[in-house]
């Protein structure tokens, strides 16, 4: 893919967004303006900020990408993260903002008055962090190395240095700014390319392709394996060959391969010629992905769906850098509309990558050989506009990709950063900040370098798994439930969110084995969320005598609307 | 296979980070074996069982705080059972022989009545009682009885009597401190309503003087100022809540500053700039205003030029930062310090150091002002308030 236009573009997002983070749109008014200056965040333009805090790398690459290799199953995923936010507006919004607690470990110590649980709590909002930021420098990683050619390191550590260096040197001074235009920016990114490859795709005719019908390569087209795979044919395969096929070396040869397995070595280029289906790899050898979720998925693929939406519609309220942006919102009636404005602006977002996966399986088939499957919307412009204009379209999507990776990763290494200096590292100031910041981004650069790629919205989506186990029970029982006690909280976050959190590891470790045990690991929400419940509720009730004084105070508080309890108060 | 050993290492260091966080948290310096002759050990022994029931009676004397500590006040005592009560209930029973309630209760009238202690034999039919004699101690805060301290025993023992009026008398000494403590709580509430809205006589004054000089020249004016006026009263004189947030705080000085505007007209420039993500911030009713009053006074004290003032709110993750800057008289730094210590009261009013104080009250005193000046530089106020603060709503 040509880069002259992608590394510019992918260069200004990159120094747009420090420079508006650090300088900040400064507000400088005299009093005449002064209902002006102090006007405060609309719903609109909140919702506009979270929505850009929350579309991530997940929802830019990776949902195109699994609907690529997987199909229209895999729709759930976008479904599901828009599903998140009805939830969130039902249950919590509105409580959450009038509890006037800022990041989830307040909430917890607002409802539960207990030092513990508020650890506890903050434990998780750093555990689901990470989890969260790995698959943004992952796929930061996979941008930059589709785009360039660069290691695949180099993304993750271009983002984690800008995020830390903006975050740490005081934060971002107007992030609701900043945000607000990253949304529309990620918007734009997606849909303007969109239309081009759709009036592309109707000038060549409008071609279909069921997707259970095996993918076909509609041109001649190179393949250049990066790891090596095993090819698994069902017929036989002529292909030409540069490079180690079945440990035979071959020079620009034509060769047909029999039925059955073949090893392809890492450095080949396959030539595919027109109109030949796209060969099937062997599980576990495709080097780049992972292959617990996909192998559990194609066995139980009704436990897996449910599994996921589950985690999806319960583990979006749980998100610490999604809940820190509602206290913003100056009371919990604006906070009921801004996640209704939300859902309306991701809605309309969510309705562009499946469209990406669609024309990915027609144009791009060759990702499902070598598993890049991410890197789909980034290819697709050059492929079916092709030219200039391809090369434009692709700079386009390319910054866009890297909006979604700094605004979420920056909104996530504030959250993880204020918990670490608040509650983990001994006070000491802001040079304290600094460290939180710098510690908040090294474990997942960290984990990025030394784990193996899942697909990012996969990775996404486990981080869902643990926060809707632990922080959704917490959150809907605090809100309304009277009876929940303190260690009934601690007992209900650790029991779900941390069983959650070793499945998520084992799946991400890549343990072997395959079969029921192995699925549940791979989606745990379906068992980890009522587990994290019914702990919660009976040890709840086991030690009635822990129900924190003034509970029925505070749960008025968070459920009379502000105008009444200024009136109760009086 | 590297990405297996990868990945568990990932999934084992936050377990080994937990693992020592519990440990740390959970070592207590036990072991005191070794250390002196066995007599010294006793004592020690002996302290440290007193110092770990002190802390659940320092919160006053009920059934929980009293489940707490009943036990360690056994150990202490080397009784089969212990038992503290109120006036009307028997909070809790440590130990052996609780069918012995009901005729406690009963002995109970007299000691606290008197105020004095009583061993008295106990009536049991059950043959094999491990308790047939019992010792109350009334438990007096300022002379006046809170509750018993009763001790039972197998048998008679003026040992068990002695030690008996002892841990009474200590833990008298930790309700008495619970007492000091809740006055404490009280004195700082107060404090904190006493200090809360303190407008000075002398701006309503002058407002109303500056109004009254507009009633005739511009009366449409006037009735403006008379509304910005009635808004900041309303504003200040308001009953419900100790709190505010900081959108409100910053229209009542909107109103102020419209007020002082009409008395010094031009020579007055205010700017502002204030992030919109801390307006929903909470913090203390009327304690920015003091600080922009304090600004104004000092901008236009012994001079005759213009004065700035600036007003900034920026976000800083969990907390607000407000700066309010002026580029007027400035202070000595050392008069400065010896007023937010209370030593000595400044010319007009008590503004900085009750900002200051109440800002401490409520956040603690990582949070109180920041104050850089000296002679003729002007004046920079700073103050970082929590999103977050519990109690603060």
């Amino acid at each position: 893919m040509n880069s002259s236009y992608a590394v510019p573009a992918v260069a200004l997002v990159v120094v747009a967004t420090v420079l508006v983070g650090a300088f900040g749109l400064r507000i400088s008014r005299t009093t005449s303006d002064f209902y002006v200056a102090s006007r405060t965040v609309g719903p609109r333009l909140n919702a506009a900020a979270i929505s850009g805090e929350y579309l991530s790398a997940a929802s830019f690459l990776g949902i195109a990408g699994l609907v690529l290799v997987q199909g229209p199953d895999m729709l759930w995923y976008p479904v599901g993260y828009t599903a998140g936010y009805l939830v969130l507006l039902l249950f919590v919004a509105a409580p959450l903002r009038r509890s006037g607690a800022y990041t989830l470990p307040d909430f917890a110590e607002a409802r539960l008055a207990s030092q513990q649980v508020r650890r506890l709590a903050g434990a998780f909002v750093v555990g689901v962090g990470w989890l969260y930021l790995l698959p943004q420098l992952q796929g930061a990683g996979l941008t930059l190395s589709v785009l360039t050619g660069a290691p695949d390191a180099l993304g993750g550590l271009i983002v984690a240095v800008v995020v830390v260096a903006t975050v740490a040197a005081g934060g971002m001074r107007s992030i609701t700014f900043v945000q607000a235009f990253q949304y529309w920016l990620k918007l734009t990114a997606l849909l303007v390319p969109a239309l081009f490859l759709v009036l592309a795709w109707q000038r060549a005719g409008a071609p279909v392709h069921a997707f259970d019908e095996p993918a076909t390569f509609r041109t001649q087209r190179a393949v250049d394996v990066r790891d090596t795979l095993s090819l698994r044919l069902d017929r036989r395969l002529t292909v030409t060959v540069t490079g180690t096929v079945d440990g035979h070396p071959h020079r620009d040869a034509r060769v047909t391969l029999p039925e059955g397995t073949h090893r392809i070595s890492a450095g080949t280029r396959l030539t595919f010629a027109q109109g030949t289906r796209v060969p099937a790899t062997d599980r576990g050898t495709n080097g780049g992905m992972s292959t617990s979720l996909t192998e559990s998925r194609e066995e139980r693929p009704l436990y897996a769906t449910y599994g996921l939406i589950l985690a999806t519609f319960l583990g979006t309220m749980g998100l610490p850098h999604v809940v820190v942006r509602f206290y913003t919102s100056p009371h919990g009636v604006a906070a009921r509309r801004t996640t209704v404005a939300v859902l309306a602006l991701i809605g309309l977002f969510y309705l562009l990558p499946p469209v990406y996966g669609a024309l990915g399986r027609l144009y791009t088939p060759e990702l499902t050989l070598t598993g890049e499957t991410d890197a789909a919307v980034l290819l697709l412009p050059d492929r079916v506009v092709g030219g200039l204009g391809g090369d434009l379209l692709g700079a386009l999507v390319a910054g866009g990709a890297f909006a979604a990776f700094l605004s979420t990763a920056s909104g996530l290494t504030m959250a993880v950063a204020g918990v670490l200096t608040q509650d983990v590292l001994p006070a000491r100031g802001v040079r304290h900040f600094r460290l939180g910041t710098v510690l908040a981004m090294a474990v997942p650069l960290a984990a990025s370098v030394l784990v193996g790629g899942l697909p990012v919205a996969d990775a996404v989506g486990l981080a869902f798994a643990v926060s809707a186990s632990s922080f959704c029970p917490l959150l809907v029982l605090g809100i309304w439930w009277r009876r929940l006690t303190p260690p009934g909280a601690a007992a209900g976050m650790l029991a779900g969110g941390g069983s959650a959190f070793c499945a998520v590891a084992a799946t991400m470790a890549d343990l072997p084995g395959t079969g029921d045990a192995h699925a549940l690991l791979a989606w745990p929400a379906l068992w980890s969320v009522p587990l994290g419940f019914l702990t919660m509720i009976l040890v709840s009730l086991a030690t009635p005598g822990r129900v924190p004084p003034g509970t029925a105070a505070i749960l008025a508080r968070f459920h009379l609307p502000e105008e009444l309890r200024a009136e109760v108060k009086a | 296979m590297t990405g297996f050993l990868a990945g568990l290492c990932v999934a084992v260091l936050p377990l080994l980070a937990a693992g020592f966080w519990l440990g740390r948290r959970t070592a207590r310096p036990e072991s005191l074996g070794g250390l002196g002759t066995p007599v010294e050990h006793a004592t020690f022994e002996t302290l440290h069982t007193a110092s770990l029931a002190a802390p659940p009676l320092r919160a006053g004397l009920t059934e929980e705080t009293a489940r707490r500590s009943a036990r360690r006040l056994r150990t202490l005592l080397g009784t089969d059972a212990l038992c503290l009560t109120d006036h009307e209930n028997l909070l809790v029973w440590d130990g052996v022989g609780d069918h012995h309630r009901a005729e406690l209760m009963e002995r109970l009238a007299g000691p606290l009545e008197s105020g004095r202690g009583e061993a008295f034999r106990l009536h049991c039919e059950t043959p094999d009682c491990p308790v047939r004699w019992a010792v109350i101690t009334p438990l007096t805060v300022d002379d006046r009885v809170h509750g018993t301290l009763v001790a039972c025993a197998p048998r008679e023992s003026a040992v068990l009597v002695r030690a008996a009026g002892e841990v009474a008398r200590w833990v008298s000494v930790q309700l008495e401190l619970a007492d000091l403590d809740r006055s404490r709580t009280r004195l700082i509430e107060a404090e904190i309503r006493a200090l809360r809205a303190q407008i000075s006589p002398h701006f309503i004054f002058n407002s109303l003087a500056v109004i009254a000089s507009f009633v005739r020249t511009d009366p449409e004016r006037a009735r403006e100022l008379l509304l910005e006026f009635a808004d900041f009263t309303r504003y200040s004189f308001r009953r419900h809540g100790d709190f505010t947030t900081l959108a409100d705080e910053l229209h009542a000085i909107d109103h102020y500053l419209a007020l002082v505007r009409a008395r010094f007209g031009d020579r007055l420039t205010v700017t502002l700039q204030i992030a919109p993500e801390v307006l929903p911030v909470t913090l203390p009713f009327l304690c920015l205003q003091p600080l922009v009053e304090n600004a104004v006074k000092h901008g236009l004290e012994g001079k005759t030029g213009t004065c700035r003032i600036q007003i900034t709110a920026q976000d800083e993750g969990a907390q607000a930062l407000v700066v309010i800057e002026d580029d007027g008289a400035g202070m000595d730094p050392v008069l400065l310090r010896r007023i937010l210590a209370g030593e000595t009261s400044p010319s007009g009013g008590i503004g900085l150091s009750n900002v200051d104080d109440r800002l401490r009250q409520v956040y603690g005193d990582d949070h109180g002002l920041v104050i850089e000046t000296a002679p003729g530089a002007g004046m920079k106020i700073t103050a970082r308030l929590p999103k977050y603060q519990p109690g603060v709503h």
